[in-house]
């Protein structure tokens, strides 16, 4: 039994099981749930690097559930594929990457921050179903597939959410809000497969790739699928869920729900490119997509400015940062059709934009954790009771300082690597668009100043006395994401043309996404 | 909530050891009848609403115990992971004992047929796994939902007494 | 024409779902919207599978020479009611815990989280 044959499925698996075992576990002793949760999901980090670099050497990887070999897609005397399927390929096993690094050290922050002694293993249990679920989301090769992982993540996120709400009415309100969002998407989804599925006959991504036509009912099911997983990515003008939802979650939870929404920003880009590719019009989706992330980027960062709670600004941030990712993409799509401009600046685009997606997992991960270190300690998100923090707590403000100038886009962080890019290829395109991107980027820089100024500089205050620095748990967690951030900031192009390239060929090349299924038909 | 009258009493202790044994009827003949897992669960969960709505919550918190339903909701799930994980010599939810003439093995005649309960290989392990979990997890929650109604009600009763 | 009046259905479900959800103000009625709009959702998925003059699709003592509809819309449909009983639970539970700490559950009265 080869075991690397199975790699796929061994990293939801086991996280699958131990999310099952740990209410068992948590009835005898209830610290070593914590524990359990970390090494298994460190052991599917392992996993998914192994993956990575078999993927990035050979091609993609399919893994079919429940037939005689894990690579025999068209059972006998069949034409098209009817088993689930995983179909990993390059951009797929990108966001796995982010999706393992960033459970991982949640799970490992969440051991020193969550002190409720109370619901601890439906905590755990709960953070390893929303890892399989966004693992799931991102290696999936089956429609429906993907609409029960959508469900399970959008209910785990909702649940932990709440975690808080026992105590408090404003984590319910915002759990709420985020449940009947998810909800309506999901539901949406839902309807735009059951269009698929009246019209083709086949729920498989690659076998509906192959015999699209682009109809009425097709254009329908691509408005709504677009428009609906922008939804659930925090898209302008979809957007209202984000700040309350970030800002009410615990620190860790926030930073895994990133990585969640920007599985349903991968899930956009697997239908637009892999699922149509060319029958569609480029230039129109395009530009919807280019409209959508420009309100975004725009809209994010001034109601950014003007939050007093830091939690909330970063949430806005989010926002506005997810809007480089739509436009650099964007504009990759909207040249699509067109070689000479794909070649000039298409691809540079959308390497951008997805190289975009891995910068803001690391850096926007490591602001809400410093931001959790801030509350952990002194018990208030409010920026204007905070001040002089830097005197007690060193370590969280150089983390801080880093994740503030990579997510403005200083050098030689990794936030101005991608932001050259997006900059440099969308200004061939319309140089109006850059120059809006620009302007986002100073005004970035502008609120995180004023937090920095709030928060950590200025006299001692006398309510603060007793701050210490924070466990030791959460600052391993934020001193890896931070050597990360200056690696990549030191090293783009290692990154960009080992991983984020061949994820932007995958993508663009649609008839290798279907041959590997069907086998060249 | 309060019990109700010494009529729906009676009919209940009468009749909610059909509707498990329904229930389970429902989750053991998945692969040949309409039902499976999820089906016959909930019918056995709605006979513990029914212990719940007649006899009132106090009393029925004697003989419905969460924590036996917890552990048995743990158990349903993690062998539905295990049988999964069995098949791995060959797939990830390989069906290693259909057609294998061991434990639900008989061959299965394509087309139609009067139907055989010893086939079908891992599915009827699969349906009781799922069975076991949903009628302890609707279990669970129909209890929290009482749980939580009787709290509300007492804090009313509170605020109107004052 | 009269063949279409699952479909007609399915548009006025789903309609009437998400009037509700924009105009009603009680928690508990926005989650029957949700619930009506998954109903509309889960005839739609069944109504996909229909043939003229068919059975259901058992093999278990089926009557012979007819043809059946087509199975894999209702595993589709049993997997989207099974999630649609577990979203309605949680969102039920959300709204118990919403009184239990403001005491109402009028959307106007418990938003507090605003900008």
């Amino acid at each position: 039994m080869n075991l690397l044959n199975h790699t796929p499925i061994l990293i939801l698996a086991l996280p699958l099981l131990a999310a099952f075992l740990i209410p068992i576990i948590g009835k005898i002793n209830k610290k070593a749930t914590g524990i359990f949760a970390t090494l298994v999901l460190g052991l599917s980090l392992i996993l998914t690097i192994i993956l990575a670099v078999k993927i990035l050497s050979v091609g993609p990887q399919i893994y079919v559930f429940g037939a005689k070999s894990p690579l025999l897609t068209l059972p006998s005397s069949l034409k098209f594929p009817i088993r689930i399927m995983f179909q990993v390929d390059a951009m797929g096993i990108f966001m796995g990457l982010i999706t393992a690094l960033v459970s991982f050290l949640g799970a490992i922050y969440s051991l020193a921050f969550i002190d409720k002694k109370d619901g601890l293993d439906s905590y755990y249990s709960l953070l390893l179903l929303l890892t399989v679920s966004m693992f799931g989301m991102e290696f999936t090769g089956d429609l429906f597939n993907f609409f029960v992982f959508l469900e399970i993540a959008s209910m785990a996120s909702v649940s932990l959410i709440c975690y808080r709400g026992t105590d408090l009415g404003e984590p319910v309100e915002a759990g709420f809000k985020y449940m009947v969002v998810s909800s309506i998407a999901a539901l949406m989804v839902l309807f735009a497969i059951g269009i698929f599925y009246g019209e083709y006959d086949v729920l498989n991504i690659a076998a509906i790739a192959s015999v699209i036509k682009y109809s009425q009912l097709d254009k329908i099911a691509l408005g709504i699928l677009v428009s609906v997983l922008a939804m659930k990515a925090g898209a302008v003008p979809m957007h209202m869920w984000t700040p309350d939802a970030y800002s009410e979650a615990p620190a860790p939870i926030t930073m895994i729900l990133v990585a969640a929404s920007q599985a349903s920003l991968y899930a956009i880009f697997r239908v637009v490119f892999s699922l149509y590719n060319i029958t569609l019009n480029t230039l129109a989706v395009g530009w919807i997509i280019i409209i959508f992330g420009l309100l975004s980027m725009f809209i994010g960062v001034t109601m950014a400015i003007i939050q007093k709670d830091i939690k909330r600004l970063m949430a806005y941030h989010a926002i506005s940062q997810t809007g480089y990712m739509l436009l650099g993409v964007g504009v990759g799509l909207a040249v699509l059709a067109n070689p000479t401009a794909l070649q000039r600046y298409g691809i540079t685009a959308m390497e951008g934009g997805i190289f975009h997606i891995m910068n803001h997992a690391m850096y926007k991960g490591l602001l809400f954790l410093t931001a959790g270190a801030l509350f952990f300690r002194t018990g208030t998100r409010d920026l204007n009771k905070m001040g002089g923090l830097a005197h007690y707590m060193k370590y969280t403000t150089i983390f801080f300082i880093i994740g503030a100038a990579a997510i403005a886009g200083l050098p030689p962080f990794n936030g101005f690597a991608s932001k050259l890019l997006i900059y440099e290829s969308v200004y061939k395109f319309n140089p109006l668009l850059s120059i809006i991107a620009m302007v986002v980027s100073i005004l970035t820089l502008a609120s995180f100043v004023k937090v920095f100024h709030s928060a950590f500089l200025g006299p001692k205050l006398p309510q603060f006395i007793e701050v210490k620095e924070v466990p030791r748990s959460m600052v391993f967690a934020m001193a890896v994401l931070s050597f990360i951030i200056i690696f990549f900031g030191l090293f783009p192009d290692l990154i960009v043309k080992n991983l984020v390239h061949p994820a932007v060929m995958s993508l663009i090349e649609q008839f290798k996404y279907t041959s590997t299924v069907l086998g060249g038909m | 909530m309060k019990e109700m009258s010494r009529i729906v009493k009676i009919v209940t202790n009468f009749i909610y050891g059909f509707i498990i044994i329904f229930g389970f009827y429902i989750i053991a003949h998945g692969h040949l009848t309409p039902g499976g897992g999820f089906q016959g669960g909930a019918v056995v969960a709605s006979a513990f609403a029914l212990l719940l709505i007649s006899y009132g919550q106090m009393k029925a918190k004697k003989f419905l115990n969460i924590n036996i339903f917890s552990l048995l909701e743990s158990c349903g799930l993690t062998m539905f992971i295990v049988v999964a994980f069995l098949g791995l010599g060959t797939t990830f939810f390989y069906n290693f004992l259909a057609n294998s003439g061991s434990w639900f093995g008989n061959m299965v005649i394509p087309g139609i047929n009067p139907g055989d309960m010893n086939t079908a290989g891992v599915l009827p392990l699969m349906n009781i796994a799922v069975g076991l979990e949903v009628f302890a997890g609707l279990g669970i929650i129909v209890l929290l939902m009482a749980d939580g109604a009787e709290y509300t009600k007492k804090k009313e009763n509170a605020e109107n007494d004052r | 024409m009269i063949g279409n009046f699952p479909y007609i259905t399915v548009i006025i479900y789903i309609g009437c779902g998400i009037y509700i959800l924009m105009f009603q103000k009680n928690l508990i009625k926005l989650a029957i919207g949700i619930n009506l709009i998954e109903n509309g959702i889960n005839l739609f998925l069944i109504t996909l599978g229909f043939k003229k003059g068919a059975v259901a699709p058992i093999y278990t003592q089926a009557p012979s020479g007819q043809s059946m509809v087509l199975p894999t819309p209702q595993a589709l449909t049993l997997t989207s009611i099974v999630i649609g009983v577990a979203t309605t639970a949680l969102i039920l539970s959300m709204a118990m815990m919403i009184y239990k700490h403001y005491g109402s559950i009028e959307v106007n009265e418990v938003r507090r989280l605003r900008g």
